[in-house]
């Protein structure tokens, strides 16, 4: 059918996707909260702001477009993240204190 | 005066408002459907505080509702402008930015009433219509500086709205008191930043300024366009069909 | 995308192995083909259904007979294309532009919710979607929430979250009908009526019947039955219709104590059919209005890219 082509005969379409990250109150991190489409920055932003925080949900946003994010891959979690297991001595837990000492 | 001063500003949001909520499930992509709803839920709930304060200040216990939808079209009060079809979407993006431009500027004044309740629902207000200045804006530059089509389309919108604006400054002497004691403001003020922040943005979106011809009025006496009877029968009719009902 | 033609039998073990630990499958994860088009189809439909169900409810917005009615139904509405938003946000991490997804609704070769396809012809009728039409979506969307495929369970945890005032909303609305004027009463009388039956039928064919089911709950997606959920849902609407005094149009409806369920009717699965073949009272006329703010829009997407390509041009030629 015809998809509603604009008149010039560049094909439609419904625009690049964009990740929304919405920090929920000041001073907390940016979280990922979804995506939006958006030809450019400003309107991401716009559209965002109308999509992810139409309910008070948060202090400011970032978009990003998705194109640019770079992610590991599921092949990735074995030498990324085991190799984390057993490095106890990064945690607090494996240091003894005298008892009744209050250290921080 | 104060309450035919409220019924202006509450049912110039409020028709507006009306027109932009026929857009939600017809938007041209998902994502303005959503913001034209937004800025449609803005207006109508200003438009609620102001005729509720309307309503207060009248003293004749008519609540925000019986105001909306208990009055004729010769006894609303918007300007010409807000009560246009909707057209298409250059027409809805061009209005939605000169009346925000207006609004933004308007409210700004208001927000420093000397009416507590009136400066506080500006002041509310304000931040609403900020945000719907810059969305609108940032369409504009989009459909102007776009395709030829759509520059096409949203110049002839903006030159069809153009005789509606003049109508946005106007003053009668019932507010022109009520600016003598602070609570309304000086709309002809409004005008020159009116004009240098809608030409400032046109020209950055290749369109051209109409020049100033004969400009439509009315609204602000109830005199209307026809337009208005069918948007007020379309909206009245259930809350008419069963009288005393509550919803 | 990188998914191999033929599964390898070995990763669609696996595969099914991270099903069975309740793990939840990301994006980037190995799956098997079916699982993906499935999951497309699925996902796709309930956006569509978000979509166009913004249709029969948004026919009121502009009659609303109160300010707080007009605009919690607005704010409801705009919600749902949210909610189509969301969705589709989650189907586009298959790999799948929503360009395609859109224009698959627009051509009929994507189905959506039949229940859209009835009309919605008196005031009450918005209440009584918000009651009925939400509330078996909602009873639906939990159950999704837990969903072994990720992007689609955060899109309706989302959503559950969102919908709860969608839901309250209409009952809140149904009982003041319901305890109004005659004139309101009645008219609240025939929605429920009218759209009782197609609620019922929004949970989809009797497990027996429905072909896609099996799979979708081998693979976590979906976590219980149609039956079970139209039962649940069931349950829990016939108190509520019992405490604003409204009646069922159902003669076979009985608490069975033994179970604890609310037996009812038999469903007319003929008029299912009817309807998601394409000739419910409204089918055409959901999708023409698609397909008119889809074609009218043309000229706006378009006009906002050679916006944007044109400013990108002339940074690059400032540069």
């Amino acid at each position: 059918m015809s998809q509603g082509k604009p008149p010039d005969g560049t094909p439609d379409s419904q625009w690049p996707l964009w990740e929304v990250f919405i920090q929920p109150q000041y001073g907390a991190p940016h979280e990922h909260c979804g995506s939006v489409h958006a030809v450019d920055a400003e309107q991401a932003l716009l559209n965002a702001r109308d999509v992810y925080a139409r309910r008070n949900e948060g202090m400011n946003l970032w978009v990003v477009p998705s194109s640019a994010i770079v992610g590991s891959t599921p092949e990735d979690v074995g030498p990324f993240f085991d190799p984390a297991n057993d490095k106890a001595y990064r945690h607090p837990q494996f240091y003894k204190v005298p008892r009744g000492v209050k250290v921080f | 005066m104060l309450p035919l001063f409220l019924l202006n500003l509450a049912d110039d949001r409020l028709i507006l408002g009306h027109r932009l909520s026929e857009w939600c499930g017809h938007g041209p992509i998902l994502e303005e459907d959503i913001a034209l709803a937004n800025i449609a839920l803005d207006l109508i709930g200003q438009a609620n505080l102001l005729l509720e304060l309307a309503g207060a200040v009248e003293g004749r216990g008519r609540s925000a509702d019986a105001l909306a939808y208990f009055r004729e079209a010769v006894e609303f009060r918007n300007a010409l402008i807000m009560e246009l079809p909707r057209g298409d979407f250059a027409f809805t993006v061009a209005r939605q930015f000169l009346v925000a431009v207006h609004g933004m500027l308007h409210l700004e004044k208001l927000q420093s009433s000397t009416h507590a309740d009136l400066a506080g629902i500006a002041a509310k207000a304000l931040k609403e219509t900020r945000y719907h200045a810059r969305h609108s804006a940032d369409w504009m530059l989009k459909l102007g500086d776009g395709t030829p089509e759509s520059h096409r389309r949203v110049q002839e919108a903006v030159d069809e709205l153009w005789r509606y604006t003049g109508e946005l400054f106007e003053m009668d002497d019932a507010e022109r008191a009520l600016v003598a004691e602070g609570i309304a403001t000086d709309r002809e003020a409004l005008r020159e930043p009116w004009r240098a922040e809608v030409s400032r943005v046109l020209q950055a979106a290749t369109l051209q300024v109409p020049d100033d011809g004969f400009m439509q009025r009315g609204g602000r006496e109830g005199r209307h366009t026809e337009h208005l009877g069918h948007l007020l029968a379309e909206m009245q009719i259930v809350a008419r069909s069963y009288p005393g009902a509550e919803w | 995308m990188q998914t191999p033609h033929t599964d390898d039998p070995a990763r669609v073990a696996a595969f099914e192995a991270r099903i069975a630990r309740g793990e939840v499958i990301e994006p980037k994860d190995w799956m098997p083909d079916r699982y993906r088009k499935q999951l497309v189809r699925m996902m796709s439909q309930h956006a569509h259904s978000e979509i166009v169900g913004m249709l029969p409810e948004g026919n009121w917005i502009t009659r609303a007979p109160s300010l707080r009615r007009k605009m919690s139904l607005l704010a409801k509405v705009q919600d749902e294309a949210g909610h189509g938003l969301y969705i589709y946000c989650g189907t586009e991490t298959l790999g799948v532009d929503r360009h395609e997804l859109v224009g698959d609704l627009l051509s009929g070769k994507a189905k959506y919710s039949s229940i859209f396809n009835y009309p919605t012809l008196t005031w009450a009728d918005v209440g009584v979607i918000g009651w009925f039409v939400d509330g078996a979506a909602i009873v639906n969307q939990t159950m999704l929430a837990k969903a072994s495929y990720g992007p689609y369970a955060r899109a309706m945890v989302r959503i559950c979250k969102e919908e709860n005032f969608h839901k309250r909303q209409g009952y809140e609305s149904v009982a003041t009908l319901a305890r109004g004027t005659p004139g309101q009463r009645a008219m609240v009388q025939d929605a429920v009526n009218r759209w009782w039956w197609p609620s019922l039928m929004m949970f989809g064919p009797n497990d027996k019947d429905s072909p896609n089911s099996a799979e979708l709950t081998r693979w976590g997606v979906k976590k219980k039955g149609n039956d079970e959920l139209r039962q649940r849902f069931v349950n829990l609407t016939v108190p509520q219709a019992q405490a604003v005094h409204l009646t069922l149009p159902d003669p076979a409806l009985k608490y069975n104590e033994a179970s604890g369920n609310w037996e009812f009717g038999q469903i007319d699965w003929d008029e299912f059919w009817t309807v998601v073949k394409g000739d419910g009272p409204c089918n055409r006329e959901r999708l023409a209005a698609r397909r008119k703010a889809h074609e009218e829009g043309a000229w706006v997407r378009a006009a906002a890219e050679a916006h944007a390509a044109k400013q990108r041009a002339s940074t690059v030629a400032a540069a």
